[in-house]
């Protein structure tokens, strides 16, 4: 990180300002007018669209181990990933993904 | 049930977010660990928790942050995360548009995915409920949630820096993201939107300025949009 504290605190400003704004809108400025259907569709599917593409590089090509995908780290995305999708836990899928990076890095020497 | 009051409703608020706990105080602590790892300072850690509070965007700026993007793609990827609110809050606004305007404000700050979930539910499933029961629930519903948020944030960014690196804390944030995709895989729609995000996210990576990320979301929420039209038509 080689931010600056003032871009470091404009960024976090921004974001909580930001953030703040689209809490609001409806509830604050734009009052009781339904949604188009078709921006609704695609507001539905924001998280899924963004978080995949944020950590797939992050999950094969970690810094960590040199930029080279690395077996513990993959076996540990896809146990977080299908727990996730078959229990629709959170707290378990965390714990799961993590037992398996443990184990895998022990394994792994 | 129908209306039982403000007191009670508070209580019954208080104890539908109650389970919310479990996710939150580890979220929180990881957040203040990776925040304090990544090299920011205790008031810039508890500055994002207490301005922001939307874990995923924090974390997602934190990332983009320690890669040293540029500022307006940090801002325009952690907003993107939560442009899903804005469909929150209309969706609240049948149930306590008419509150003051304080109080909406306060609403709006308060507002997160766990929030909106059980509020949401217990509006749409007693309509007649007076507004001030509604609101006072709402405020039972977030009462067990922010300070804990705020508190375990602190205890993470104390900790954080004690943490040796043999715990691959590295590994942290794509296990947190990954444990949160995982049940929003509801349909075929998310599913492919999370398919095109990963192909995309990955094939324009060595774009400048991590400037990839944010067309592979465009791209992905298309995708869910129009996967989600297709499903609709087959089924009529």
């Amino acid at each position: 990180m080689t931010q600056s504290a003032g871009e470091i605190w404009f960024i976090i400003a921004g974001l909580g300002i930001g953030t703040f704004l689209i809490r609001f809108s409806f509830l604050g400025l734009i009052g009781n007018r339904p949604l188009p259907p078709w921006v609704l569709r695609h507001l539905r599917y924001t998280p899924v669209a963004v978080l995949p593409a944020l950590i797939a590089p992050l999950v094969l090509w970690p810094e960590a181990a040199g930029g080279q995908p690395d077996l513990p780290r993959i076996a540990a995305a896809f146990v977080t990933l299908a727990t996730g999708m078959l229990s629709k836990n959170v707290i378990l899928s965390i714990a799961g993904g993590a037992a398996t990076l443990y184990l895998g890095l022990y394994l792994a020497g | 049930m129908a209306s039982t009051g403000s007191r009670s409703a508070f209580w019954l608020g208080l104890s539908h977010g109650a389970p919310f706990v479990l996710v939150i105080v580890p979220f929180a602590v990881l957040f203040g660990v990776v925040g304090s790892e990544a090299g920011l300072n205790l008031a810039e850690v508890m500055g994002f928790s207490v301005l922001v509070i939307a874990g995923a965007s924090q974390f997602a700026a934190l990332q983009l942050m320690t890669d040293n993007a540029p500022t307006v793609i940090v801002l325009a990827t952690a907003l993107a995360v939560n442009l899903r609110m804005a469909m929150y809050s209309a969706s609240l606004v049948p149930h306590l548009g008419a509150a003051p305007l304080w109080k909406r404000a306060l609403i709006a700050y308060l507002l997160v995915d766990q929030s909106y979930t059980v509020g949401h539910a217990r509006f749409e499933k007693h309509p007649e409920l007076p507004l001030s029961e509604k609101i006072t629930y709402y405020f039972g519903v977030v009462t067990p949630v922010f300070p804990l948020w705020y508190g375990f944030t602190l205890v993470g960014a104390l900790v954080g820096k004690s943490i040796p690196p043999e715990y691959a804390l590295d590994f942290a944030l794509p296990i947190t993201f990954l444990a949160l995709v995982g049940p929003a895989l509801r349909t075929l729609a998310h599913v492919a939107a999370a398919g095109v995000s990963v192909v995309l996210g990955l094939a324009l990576a060595g774009l400048p300025y991590n400037s990839g990320l944010l067309v592979a979301a465009l791209a992905a929420m298309a995708t869910g949009a129009q996967v989600e039209l297709w499903m609709e038509r087959r089924v009529k």
